[in-house]
């Protein structure tokens, strides 16, 4: 085997320095009973050839294998991936480290982190960052939890409907063993947070709605901001496309306490959805109650600028059973992807690319009703908006994914029944005019 | 000794990003604006984002000479105790960067991804067969995730039996994860000592188990590198009070095909593929962690399961008893790709043999290094050994940290140190299987010789590293003041 | 950290078992730890403090303080309501470090019970305590 790079004459020198006879006597301490009498049943090693076809063959059973067109979001976008990005990630000495705990050769991935957290604040117009959760959903069950274990009384976290129905999952999930409880804030006909609603709700600790939300649709958080500091609760904005903030005014500005988000979108391959990327931020009164890693800026003993872990009196290492998290790890590989891509589109290309991807949307929706489809909503979207379709589509949609690997939107109905019938739909900077032009042809007939 | 691989090398100076930045350069190249331009409501615009603007060379200068300041597993040893930095094969990722798997949507639908999810599926099975367990679930991200995984479980199975329970036995040789994990599932950690020999006793957890207690977390081999051989006893007694066993499979990598944990009375374990499985750790994730359970356990795991259907894989979500979704799609895929990669290139015989060597790696530096250093357990250990800084501290006043300081100049990553905490002043190797004879040797006698030094020139030790980018950091000031952006 | 002859330990404030220092000052008892206690925890980093108007027991955890790799619960030696806490900490947590019973005080408390105070230990039984 090609990773072992044991000699018989090494194992055999080895084993006299440790006193045993065979390998297998190395394990000796073990009771016999304790030791497994099966093998393991799994096929027999193979070369790098063979393992070269046979992932290729399993590959080409997902239809992304081919020059496929993808008009669905819903929490994983497809945005081109500049060159440069997965080339320098690549660098092994990214990718085969450890958790900068050494921080005197680990100042490649501290500083790196850093500027993450920096540009991932400017981005969300927060004052901190984290240097990562797992992704979007998880991120958001831990602003949760937040806004839980800091209100003095409430005992309640209420989510919108419209938040992606993943992440409401996960919230469930987490919140399930505790004393805190989850309600839903629904729905409007207008395919937006029911704010009304909200604002009968009593004894939150914290609100959380996300924007542009499951739907497409950019909801008022302004609005939000005014209900949550009226009723004493924590608003949590979150967002699954962080493209959107490119264009759009960032959560921020309009007064979120905590932020919590999906960072595929930045340069992070979708991948069957995983590795994404979670971002989490908060005001800097925050600061000290946001799980997870953070980096900061220090010198050293000579005065030289350098970069360490810090504020680790927060984390489960230190604080075990009264840390405010279990994370250990962060998505550190993948946020050093995304402080990559956003050094390379900078201020100039992230504003272009997010207009790019609102003009393309509009232009899909308007080609769209052209062929007969209705629009569900109509309020403003960034790059998803959801159409009411006509009978046989999903036989149409299910023929372009065979025939043509086009993927013409997503069937809401699985994650809200009310919307049977409606389909979400999304374009990003990849798709063309041309792409637009024949699935509209492609629908209308 | 053998020529050291640490030396002072050039190193480039590097400012921050937006000190590099010049207004109205743009590092990516953009496609033709091919429809009609569309303006939101300028109630809705922001301003665009303060990001750096730079040029595309800027770029790759700027993560090129940060790379350069790191140290990985591709660089050098690197015996970090209990996080098994082992080599990641580069053929792995090949595989994940396949464009089948690459730019696969999670929407796309079960009948467009059969290729993931077969591989999903038969990389939950091989995981089965290589732990003893009835079932696995790869959806968890991380190990510390796959922990809470499991405990979620725990909690909803005392749920269901109609009485949920209030306790948790931990070992004081646990990682801080396991106490956390518990804690979040309401779950108050009972603290138990392990024996003098390093090894928890049955006594100890019959002293504290009682039908108030959901289980016990235990990691096996334990944080001592010690292997718990009254495994079958303490499950047998956590069992008659009803509750569950906990395996954290965090040092899996020492006993492949020689235990399953699944059949030594463990109910749900968890594995980290980044560890194990050798999938690289990127400075701190994405790992992977997934959760063995047994028969008893497999209605509870997260939801959506693989499942096969006359030769059609499907994602169901419909398991009335389970904990929920753990993730917003499912779990680390590109992570899970490069496992199966790794499983698959060295199959049955290849994984146990892992595991002798890294236990011989382990158990060799152990024999070469004590009496260097301090050795608290002088019993066989399996994957990793624990030292501790006992010898130098009373003889030269030189600590753990300033012997880990010291190794960096010599060009090796130290330890794991001041971890466990039952160790004072732990120095925690694991070698792992792929680190050849010279590597270590090469290890050995750079130990050696700081062991030396902390004789001869305990001041070189204090004020190390010395060729490192930057020496000790102010972590007082950082914590002081954070400041946490530029 | 200091040998045991060597820490600071005034005659006129009392002491807990848990290291926190109390002293009687007009309606108020200005409670802080001790120097032993800031010895042991290195340089602090941070020190987290209740509300003033909160309500504690005696022996209540009413806050923390950290060092970089440390967490240490600090516990209300006496029962009462917190009628002042010191806000310098926030940007100078090293006061503690330099000055423990003087700019590194912690809270100031309206005591339920200033009769407790009498329970708590002075000089010598403290360093009674920490010779073991």
């Amino acid at each position: 085997m090609r990773y072992l790079p044991h000699t018989k004459e090494d194992i055999q020198s080895m084993l006299e320095v440790t006193g045993h006879k065979t390998l297998e006597n190395l394990f000796d301490s073990i009771p016999q009973d304790l030791k497994s009498k099966n093998g393991i049943n799994i096929p027999e090693a193979i070369s790098e050839w063979d393992l070269n076809a046979h992932m290729e063959h399993l590959a080409s059973d997902n239809i992304a294998c081919r020059d496929y067109k993808c008009f669905i979001g819903a929490g994983s976008y497809d945005h081109y991936i500049p060159a440069i990005v997965p080339y320098l990630i690549s660098r092994s000495e990214f990718m085969t480290a450890y958790t900068p705990y050494q921080p005197e050769i680990s100042q490649g991935t501290l500083q790196g982190i850093y500027e993450f957290q920096t540009m991932v604040t400017h981005l969300l117009g927060m004052d901190i960052a984290t240097a990562s959760h797992y992704d979007g959903g998880t991120a958001l069950a831990e602003a949760a939890l937040i806004s839980l274990r800091t209100h003095k009384t409430a005992n309640t976290v209420a989510v919108s409907r419209l938040t992606h129905p993943s992440h409401r999952q996960i919230v469930d999930t987490y919140l399930r063993p505790t004393q805190f409880k989850v309600i839903e804030i629904p729905c409007t006909e207008d395919g937006i947070t029911d704010l009304k609603a909200l604002e009968a709700m009593e004894d939150l600790a914290g609100i959380c709605v996300q924007s542009p939300n499951f739907l497409g649709n950019i909801e008022d958080l302004e609005k939000v901001r005014q209900i949550a500091t009226d009723k004493k609760a924590m608003m949590v904005a979150s967002f699954t496309e962080a493209m959107a903030y490119g264009l759009l005014k960032n959560p921020g500005s309009l007064g979120a306490d905590i932020v919590a988000g999906e960072g595929q979108s930045l340069g992070i391959s979708k991948s069957f959805g995983g590795p994404g990327l979670g971002l989490l931020a908060g005001t800097k009164k925050q600061m000290r109650n946001l799980p997870g890693r953070l980096i900061g800026k220090t010198t050293d003993v000579k005065g030289r600028p350098g970069y360490v872990l810090t504020l680790a009196t927060r984390e489960q290492h230190i604080r075990r059973e009264k840390a405010s998290s279990n994370i250990c790890s962060n998505n550190g590989l993948c946020a050093m992807t995304a402080g990559i891509y956003m050094a390379t589109v900078g201020k100039i290309g992230m504003r272009k690319i997010a207009q790019l991807n609102h003009n393309k949307a509009i232009y899909l929706k308007k080609t769209l009703i052209e062929s007969g489809l209705t629009p569900a909503f109509d309020v403003p979207f960034f790059n998803e908006f959801v159409m009411k379709v006509p009978e046989g589509f999903d036989q149409m949609r299910r023929n372009l994914i065979e025939e043509q690997c086009i993927f013409a939107g997503l069937d809401l109905e699985p994650y809200y029944p009310e919307l049977k019938g409606h389909y979400l739909f999304c374009a990003t900077e990849t798709v063309s005019k041309e792409d637009i032009d024949y699935l509209a042809k492609e629908v209308q007939s | 000794m053998t020529q050291k691989p640490g030396t002072g090398g050039l190193k480039f100076n590097e400012p921050q990003l937006w000190d590099k930045s010049r207004k109205g350069r743009c590092a990516v190249s953009l496609p033709k604006e091919d429809v009609e331009e569309s303006l939101l409501d300028d109630s809705l615009v922001g301003d665009a984002p303060d990001l750096p603007q730079l040029s595309e060379l800027d770029v790759v200068r700027h993560y090129t000479r940060l790379s350069q300041w790191n140290f990985g597993v591709d660089s050098g040893m690197y015996p970090l105790g209990s996080c098994t930095m082992k080599y990641n094969p580069k053929i792995n990722e090949v595989q994940a960067s396949r464009q089948g798997f690459a730019a696969a949507h999670p929407f796309s639908g079960d009948e467009a991804s059969q290729g993931a999810l077969k591989l999903m599926y038969s990389l939950e099975q091989f995981l089965a067969e290589i732990t003893g367990f009835e079932a696995v679930s790869v959806q968890p991200a991380a190990g510390a995730h796959g922990e809470l995984t499991g405990m979620l479980m725990i909690h909803k199975y005392h749920e269901k039996k109609g009485k949920q329970r209030s306790k948790i036995i931990i070992p004081d040789t646990a990682h801080g994860t396991n106490p956390a994990s518990a804690s979040l599932c309401g779950y108050d950690s009972i603290n138990v000592k392990s024996g003098p020999n390093g090894i928890l006793e049955p006594e100890a957890v019959k002293a504290v188990m009682d039908e108030d207690t959901a289980g016990i977390m235990l990691t096996n081999p334990n944080t001592l590198g010690l292997f718990e051989n009254h495994m079958k006893e303490i499950a047998d007694i956590v069992h008659a009070k009803g509750g569950l066993v906990y395996g954290d499979g965090a040092n899996m990598n020492a006993i492949m095909g020689v235990v399953k944990p699944g059949e030594i009375g463990i109910d749900v374990l968890h594995l980290n593929l980044h560890k194990t499985f050798s999938t690289p750790h990127g400075g701190g994730g994405p790992g992977a962690g997934p959760v063995a359970v047994n028969k008893i356990l497999e209605p509870f795991l997260p939801v959506p399961r693989i499942v096969k259907e006359e030769n059609i894989f499907k994602f169901v979500s419909t398991q009335p008893d389970t904990i929920g979704r753990m993730h917003t799609f499912y779990g680390h895929f590109g992570v899970l790709v490069r496992a199966y990669s790794y499983i698959l290139s060295l199959g049955a015989q290849g994984l146990s043999n892992a595991s002798k060597l890294a236990v011989l790696n382990a158990n060799y530096i152990k024999e070469k290094l004590k009496g260097t250093l301090h050795l608290p357990y002088d019993l066989p250990c399996m994957h990793e050994c624990v030292f501790n800084d006992k010898i130098q501290k009373e003889q030269y006043h030189i600590t753990t940290m300033d012997m880990a300081k010291r190794l960096l100049d010599y060009g090796f990553h130290p330890p794991t140190v001041y971890f466990p905490l039952v160790v004072d002043g732990a120095f925690m190797v694991e070698p792992t299987e792929t680190e050849s004879k010279e590597g270590i040797d090469q290890f050995i006698d750079a130990v050696k010789a700081i062991a030396k030094e902390a004789e001869t020139d305990p001041e070189k030790l204090k004020t190390a590293p010395h060729i490192t980018k930057v020496t000790r950091l102010d972590e007082v000031a950082a914590a002081r003041k954070p400041c946490l952006k530029g | 950290m200091k040998e045991l002859n060597d820490l600071n330990l005034p005659e006129d404030v009392r002491y807990t078992e848990d290291h926190e220092w109390t002293k009687a000052s007009g309606d108020h008892v200005i409670v802080g730890i001790s120097d032993y206690a800031q010895d042991q925890l290195g340089e602090i980093v941070f020190v987290e403090l209740p509300e003033v108007g909160d309500s504690f027991s005696q022996g209540d955890e009413f806050g923390s303080v950290e060092s970089v790799k440390a967490v240490s619960e600090i516990y209300l030696p006496i029962s009462g309501e917190i009628a002042e806490i010191n806000e310098s900490l926030e940007d100078a947590p090293e006061l503690v470090n330099e000055s423990c019973y003087e700019k590194g005080w912690l809270v100031k408390i309206k005591p339920s019970d200033a009769s407790q105070m009498d329970n708590l230990m002075d000089k010598t039984a403290y360093l009674d305590m920490l010779k073991g």
